[in-house]
């Protein structure tokens, strides 16, 4: 299909402010200047939405052309000589910011855009240095568009991003322009505007300015306050790339990060406003081991995984476990190794479901069934589905297993109170000592996706990387650590120093994971190819 | 009711039945002679149709001026599955325009014949009237005859027994000047909203519902059935060499006799308001005068001994435009006339464009406060440089429309934008 594509286009020699380059006739000038490292200011071209050309404000110079050119509809040309800091130039884009102050409240110190305000910052970078309007300016206020999202009228640059979003990514129109001219607003259709739309967030993210903003997030945090962390969207086996806001230890807001492969631009509003759970304090602190007295009693790792290596070394009655779906590939890869240390045996995960959502306009990406990020994870390394869509429920088989029994992430917090009390050895690598989780001989302290790094496998079947954006509480660790050092303990394995060893580690269960380099997973991961010749699978 | 004024200077080829009701029925118009253009059409190549108007040299009477045969010439060959459209654009709004209303009220047949050749001609099959939404009488007037001209087979399937399918249909604004931009009425028409598209493509590629497309005005088309009938040549034996043919003028404000005159064009044009609009009532000096309609720079009286022609309008800075004349005597608050102007584009802007929906709006305020007397001398800094960043930015024209008259009085009107200055409050006391 490349091939098809690049074959047909001929590359043209284009001079953008001095540089030469050569790209594809026809490419959008924008995206020229931008190779040439060139930032076009710009308010309506998102490059998720059709280009209406309107808020002009990237206006640039072609030679030989009688008119400023908009850069997001304009197309290279052979010999084109583009200046987009030309006298003309700047001062129409002057007048396009002056214009948008005339009636701008400039109340940035109480916007939550401020800091990544796009009006903001190229006022700032060429805007003019005083506005001159004496006028009293219009004053429209603010307006609940439903959902999760606020209207700030008196910001919006009407460059009806969110209107074309709802209309063709969406395709649910529940916003558009009324009126004309300066008494032109955006406005819902409907009484419940834009509630019961599962995309709608996304106009927050891609409004230029403080015009839509997020209710969840409203007055939370300064934009440059808030430190941000590529990270995988945890709430559905889609695997949305998202970056996680994180400000003093906690979670405040999570943000897509394109890739075009998984979610363009774009992510649900369930998958970003479900992140709560992300900052629950109530956790495990330090590795707890149950003493003669039936006690826990905490103690160093050292202690504790000596002395689990030392409980399992006489384990022989095979194993059973229940795992998270919530837990990275190296978890429970890890697992899986420790298990098949001690004679293998079968496992389970439970997982919430719900009604799938395809977003229309790219329907690649959809709110998943599963709302988990690594259901395809756990089933590649041998864990088998069980309990019902609320995510409960299915431990009988494991509930009352009599030889040595893992819990890996699952709360358990549904789980009978004499969960595990047949085990011979009851080992809970976990977040929340629930009731269940105390009737552990081993209670280990581990992170969350967000605190560790770490790969997920999508529904596509795409590893994913996530990395650390929170301090991990305590002294847990990640599950592939405490695994891998106690794998180290009981076997003849080396214990995994960073999440790259871990990763390498997955082979030796499941080969195809040794087709694929760590360092090939880049930003936005790689496609786990099929194993071949594995006989049986 | 006869027509109000005529003058003798006059040349009426489109206006001739202005005020006879007998044209405005079908019966009525054959027997002056109607229809006969369309027979004459249909025997004709369609190539054949496109060249004789080209040759005309008939101008666009819409405001640009682009040669009509020439726009026809755009249209791409046609294709199976892929239609063509003429649409006329009767949606006339520009403030001092009112000829096209006129040749609706009391011709309409004459523009559904211009309508059926112009389709013809560009190989569409379906031609759509787009009627300004104020134009009531107008509309039902149009309506009336298009349902006569379909009883009696001059539209509709097999027309005239010539084998060839035209419709038409009639569409009705809802009250917006921009959808007088041809980008924005196609919007409007296919039930968006009235804002221009960027061009390109240009309706000739990508029109009415994305197919091939010719806007039209009512008066060229009309002018075009008449080339059609009587040939280019008869045409170009009025007006000069590059605006050829007869125009009609529409002119209100401070002259005697008001109104639509039809005069060839290069008609001189004090001449036309001191002989043909009989002057100023009570012969008071002229102040200013607008050539072409609201959107075009002002006149001052000393500038009028000039050709009513496209050139040499605009050899005086001015336009042609749609052909509307306001003419303002010494009396005239000049600042408020601008500012009634401005507030109109404000109000009349989409609203797409930056520069134009907020510098409008902008301009508005400020010459409202000039007029209230409030102003000061670097308002007028502030207004030109205002006026600069709305011209050639947006997508449309609507932005310029609006900053021209703003630059042109304040270059030839300063002292009274000063006067009001000085004035102060008491500005307000001699205002009107």
């Amino acid at each position: 299909m490349a091939d098809e594509t690049t074959a047909a286009v001929e590359n043209v020699s284009v001079t953008i402010d001095g540089m030469e380059l050569s790209v594809p006739a026809g490419t959008r000038l924008l995206d020229a200047c931008a190779q040439a490292g060139v930032d076009v200011p710009h308010y309506c071209y998102h490059p998720g939405l059709s280009a209406p050309a309107q808020c002009r404000m990237c206006l640039v110079e072609v030679e030989k052309s009688p008119k400023l050119v908009p850069a997001c509809v304009g197309t290279v040309a052979k010999d084109m000589v583009v200046h987009t800091e030309s006298e003309a130039a700047l001062k129409a884009r002057e007048g396009v910011l002056e214009f948008y102050l005339v009636n701008h409240p400039l109340d940035c110190p109480v916007c939550d855009q401020s800091g990544e305000c796009k009006l903001q910052d190229y006022v700032a970078a060429e805007g003019p240095a005083m506005g001159r309007s004496k006028e009293p300016k219009r004053v429209l206020g603010r307006d609940d568009f439903g959902g999760d999202v606020l209207f700030y009228a008196d910001r919006c640059v009407m460059c009806t991003r969110c209107v074309r979003f709802m209309r063709e990514v969406a395709q649910d129109e529940r916003l558009t322009v009324v009126q004309r001219g300066h008494r032109a607003v955006i406005d819902t259709f409907f009484d419940e505007g834009l509630t019961g739309n599962l995309w709608a967030d996304n106009i927050v993210d891609i409004c230029p300015v403080g015009a839509l903003v997020s209710k969840d997030f409203l007055h939370k945090a300064r934009a440059w306050d808030l430190d941000r962390t590529p990270s995988i969207c945890p709430n559905c086996t889609q695997g949305c790339n998202v970056r996680l806001e994180t400000r003093d230890n906690q979670v405040m807001r999570i943000k897509p990060r394109p890739n075009p492969e998984v979610n363009a631009h774009w992510m649900c509003d369930f998958g970003r406003l479900n992140y709560q759970w992300i900052n629950r304090v109530d956790r495990i602190e330090a590795p707890l081991v149950r003493d003669g007295s039936g006690r826990h009693v905490p103690m160093s790792w050292s202690e504790a995984l000596m002395r689990l290596a030392d409980a399992l070394r006489g384990q022989t009655g095979g194993a059973a476990a229940v795992v998270s779906p919530f837990a990275a590939n190296e978890d429970v890869g890890a697992l899986r190794r420790v298990m098949e240390a001690v004679g293998g045996g079968g496992g389970v995960f439970r997982c919430e479901q719900g009604e799938e959502v395809t977003l229309p306009g790219f329907p690649e990406l959809a709110l998943r069934t599963d709302r988990a990020a690594n259901v395809a994870g756990a089933e590649l390394f041998g864990f088998s589905r069980a309990g019902g869509a609320d995510g409960k429920g299915g431990l009988e088989g494991v509930a009352g297993h009599a030889g040595v029994l893992f819990v890996l992430g699952d709360e358990l917090a549904d789980a009978a109170a004499d969960f595990g009390a047949n085990a011979s050895l009851f080992v809970y690598v976990g977040q929340h000592l629930s009731p269940a989780a105390r009737n552990a001989h081993f209670v280990l302290p581990s992170t969350t996706f967000a605190e560790m790094e770490g790969t997920f496998t999508n529904v596509q079947r795409r590893v994913q990387r996530f990395w650390p954006a929170l301090r991990a509480p305590g002294m847990s660790r990640p599950a592939w650590q405490i695994l891998g050092v106690l794998l180290a303990g009981i076997g003849d394995a080396g214990a995994p120093g960073t999440a790259a060893d871990a990763f390498a580690g997955l082979a030796a269960v499941r080969p195809e994971f040794g087709m694929l380099a760590w360092g090939d997973l880049g930003a936005q991961g790689a496609a786990l190819p099929e194993a071949v010749g594995q006989a049986g699978d | 009711m006869a027509y109000p004024y005529r003058h003798d200077s006059e040349v009426r080829l489109l206006s001739e039945h202005f005020g006879n009701p007998r044209a405005r029925t079908l019966e009525g118009w054959v027997e002056l002679g109607g229809y006969r253009a369309l027979r004459k059409a249909l025997g004709m190549d369609r190539a054949e149709v496109v060249n004789v108007v080209k040759a005309s040299g008939l101008r666009g009477r819409g405001g640009a001026g682009f040669p009509t045969g020439m726009k026809w010439s755009f249209m791409p060959k046609k294709e199976p599955g892929k239609p063509h459209f003429l649409v006329c654009n009767a949606d006339e709004s520009e403030p001092g325009t009112f000829k096209d209303r006129e040749l609706m009220r009391w011709t309409p047949h004459a523009l559904i014949e211009g309508c059926l050749i112009g389709a013809y001609a560009i190989n569409a099959e379906h031609a759509y009237i787009y009627v300004r939404g104020e134009f009531f009488e107008a509309a039902q007037i149009m309506a009336r005859a298009i349902e006569e001209a379909y009883a009696a087979g001059y539209i509709g399937k097999n027309i005239l027994g010539s084998g060839i399918d035209l419709d038409i249909t009639l569409h009705i604004g809802a009250g917006a000047y921009i959808c007088g931009e041809e980008t924005g009425l196609l919007n409007s028409l296919e039930g968006r909203r009235g804002e221009p598209r960027v061009k390109p493509p240009y309706p000739a590629i990508a029109g009415a519902f994305r197919y091939p497309t010719a806007v039209n005005n009512v008066e060229s088309l009309i002018a075009a059935a008449q080339i059609v009938e009587n040939g280019a040549e008869w045409y170009r034996q009025w007006g000069t060499e590059k605006s050829t043919g007869t125009k009609l003028f529409c002119v209100s404000g401070h002259v005697k006799r008001p109104g639509n005159y039809e005069v060839p064009l290069g008609f001189n044009f004090r001449e036309f308001i001191y002989d043909v609009c009989g002057g100023t009532p009570g012969g008071k000096a002229i102040k200013a005068v607008i050539p072409g309609g609201s959107s075009v720079p002002i006149l001052t009286a000393d500038e009028l001994d000039i050709g009513m022609d496209y050139e040499s309008m605009a050899a005086a800075g001015t336009m042609l435009g749609c052909g509307s004349v306001i003419v303002m005597d010494e009396g005239t608050n000049v600042v408020k006339q601008v500012r009634r102007m401005v507030d109109f584009y404000a109000h009349e802007s989409c609203g797409q464009c930056t520069p134009c929906r907020e510098g409008t709006a902008w301009s508005a305020k400020i010459l409202k406060r000039i007029e209230l007397g409030r102003g000061t001398p670097d308002d007028l800094d502030t207004l030109l440089d205002i006026s600069d960043k709305m011209t050639g930015k947006t997508i449309c024209v609507l932005s310029d429309a609006a900053a021209a008259p703003i630059v042109s009085s304040i270059e030839k009107f300063r002292g009274d934008y000063l006067a009001l200055m000085e004035a102060g409050d008491l500005a307000l006391a001699g205002a009107r």
